[in-house]
């Protein structure tokens, strides 16, 4: 109830704050939108030339795709801490966030939190409607609740790597550049896994498990021959994933001595 | 006056040296993306010959060196310009005695040559070793493939100093550079070549700058080009370098009769 009273009262200032310049605010939103759209485009203008890529056909990509956008979509709303180094360990912010009476993960959230990414999530899902319209997989009446299963799952391997990534700046006050990495990793998850060689597959599967958030959760809806029972690994993998990154976050914060002078 | 012209680029390089970590983080990055996407390219093909008037081993070979030709090419610089713009400092660089633009150039220059020496030539070599490519046997192709990756830099360099000198008339110029990056990396043929896009869309590209920047280098490199369209992709190259000067310079003129710089 404290948190949810703290939320809405932060999403209103968010408002407030994004309404301000709504010019800045709509071309966030539209360049956002197109970013993730490019890799739209590249699945569309490849399948000019075939008809299947590793053996799934383009609608089975564009469901891959449009579930893809939905976690992400959510994750960067609520989890992202992109810059949390320069933002808050460099700059002494960190000092302020631990005086706070919220958990101090619960206060970056909050501070953090950029409800217009929920867009690439409901186009995300327009997609993946459109693909479903076009494949011919069966609906079965837990599909729905399977789905929100499997979002809540992604959105915690998210959570839980990057969690996990950020916390190392407790440890090395130096930029590591890690960051950028695993993003770009990230987007190799929507591709079936089984196109990649052995250290990739294995490597998007268990160590950055973003086949979790893409590929795998997916195809327990397209009856492939990824068996379905490893596709709801999903939410476990998620809250295995999410442990480990609070831990070592909350490791973190009890070995941080504040900013300098 | 030449001479300050090489320490800038020296210096630059210099600094790029002593940030050592985002060296080492850019090789894995680059490294990743080519890895995929050479798995992806191969998924594509799959059983079929040649898709979009490549061969496979032309794309493999393509995906490798368009990688390493963009950590030539890239820079930041429209960010940079942007940011000095917005903190005021530009009429601090404004009095020195050497035009901004070309300084901003020169820097980008130096990183340029940073990443091609220390990243591209080293990486390509690892790559040649890993996947499956075919290098170009003739000594004249690498000659003008050299030649037309500066001019890759050069036209990179131009859309970007247009892109942040945007910020000398808007006060916010996020979503012009992000749009940018995304035309960049898309419409210059990195993603995907552009013989793959659907025939409008082609006619439509072949009248932009971006093909200049990846697309025409790395058909050359690829052996797709040969003879005298060699050439002709160079002179294209040349033309754009040529073109985008001008409004360059125009808007430069207006841009700093209009400078207004807050506070400070």
């Amino acid at each position: 109830m404290y948190y949810a009273s703290i939320f809405t009262d932060y999403f209103k200032t968010y408002l407030k704050t994004r309404m301000t310049y709504r010019a800045d605010f709509l071309i966030e939103v539209v360049t956002d939108l197109l970013f993730q759209l490019t890799n739209l485009f590249f699945i569309l203008v490849v399948f000019l030339h075939t008809n299947s890529l590793g053996g799934w056909s383009i609608y089975e990509m564009l469901f891959i795709y449009g579930y893809f956008m939905i976690p992400y979509g959510v994750f960067t709303c609520f989890l992202n801490l992109w810059g949390f180094n320069e933002r808050y360990i460099v700059k002494g912010e960190m000092d302020r966030i631990l005086t706070r009476p919220a958990h101090n993960l619960v206060q970056l959230v909050l501070e953090n939190m950029d409800p217009a990414s929920l867009f690439g999530s409901l186009t995300g899902f327009i997609i993946m409607g459109y693909a479903w319209l076009h494949l011919d997989v069966s609906f079965v009446w837990y599909d729905p609740f399977v789905l929100i299963l499997m979002v809540i799952g992604s959105v915690l391997i998210y959570g839980g790597v990057y969690i996990l990534i950020t916390s190392l700046s407790f440890f090395s006050d130096s930029p590591t550049g890690i960051t950028p990495m695993i993003w770009n990793i990230q987007n190799y998850g929507r591709y079936p896994v089984d196109i990649y060689n052995k250290v990739i597959k294995f490597t998007l599967t268990w160590l950055l498990p973003f086949a979790f958030v893409g590929v795998y959760p997916a195809s327990f809806f397209l009856d492939k021959d990824i068996p379905q029972g490893f596709a709801l690994l999903t939410p476990v993998v998620g809250i295995v994933f999410f442990s480990i990154g609070f831990m070592v976050w909350n490791i973190g914060v009890n070995r941080y001595k504040g900013a300098g002078s | 006056m030449f001479s300050a012209y090489i320490d800038m680029i020296r210096i630059r390089f210099l600094m790029m040296l002593a940030y050592r970590v985002n060296y080492y983080s850019g090789i894995i990055i680059y490294a990743i993306n080519i890895g995929a996407y050479y798995f992806l390219w191969k998924a594509i093909y799959g059983t079929n010959e040649t898709l979009g008037e490549f061969t496979v081993l032309q794309m493999t070979t393509y995906v490798a060196v368009s990688w390493m030709a963009r950590a030539f090419y890239f820079n930041n610089l429209d960010r940079e310009i942007a940011n000095e713009i917005k903190d005021g400092s530009v009429a601090v660089q404004l009095t020195k005695p050497y035009p901004y633009l070309i300084f901003k150039m020169m820097q980008g220059l130096g990183e340029g040559l940073f990443r091609l020496l220390l990243f591209s030539i080293p990486g390509m070599v690892i790559v040649t070793l890993i996947f499956q490519i075919e290098l170009p046997t003739q000594f004249d192709v690498w000659l003008i493939f050299m030649v037309m990756i500066f001019f890759s830099f050069l036209i990179n360099s131009q859309i970007n100093l247009l892109t942040g000198m945007f910020a000398f008339f808007v006060e916010n110029n996020e979503g012009l550079m992000r749009f940018k990056r995304i035309a960049v990396d898309l419409f210059s043929g990195l993603i995907i070549p552009i013989s793959f896009f659907p025939g409008w869309a082609q006619k439509v590209l072949e009248w932009l700058p971006f093909q200049a920047i990846t697309y025409l280098p790395a058909s050359v490199f690829t052996g797709r080009v040969v003879g005298n369209a060699i050439y002709n992709a160079f002179i294209v190259q040349v033309f754009w370098f040529v073109f985008l000067s001008v409004p360059i310079y125009v808007i430069w003129k207006m841009a700093r009769r209009r400078l207004v710089v807050q506070g400070g």
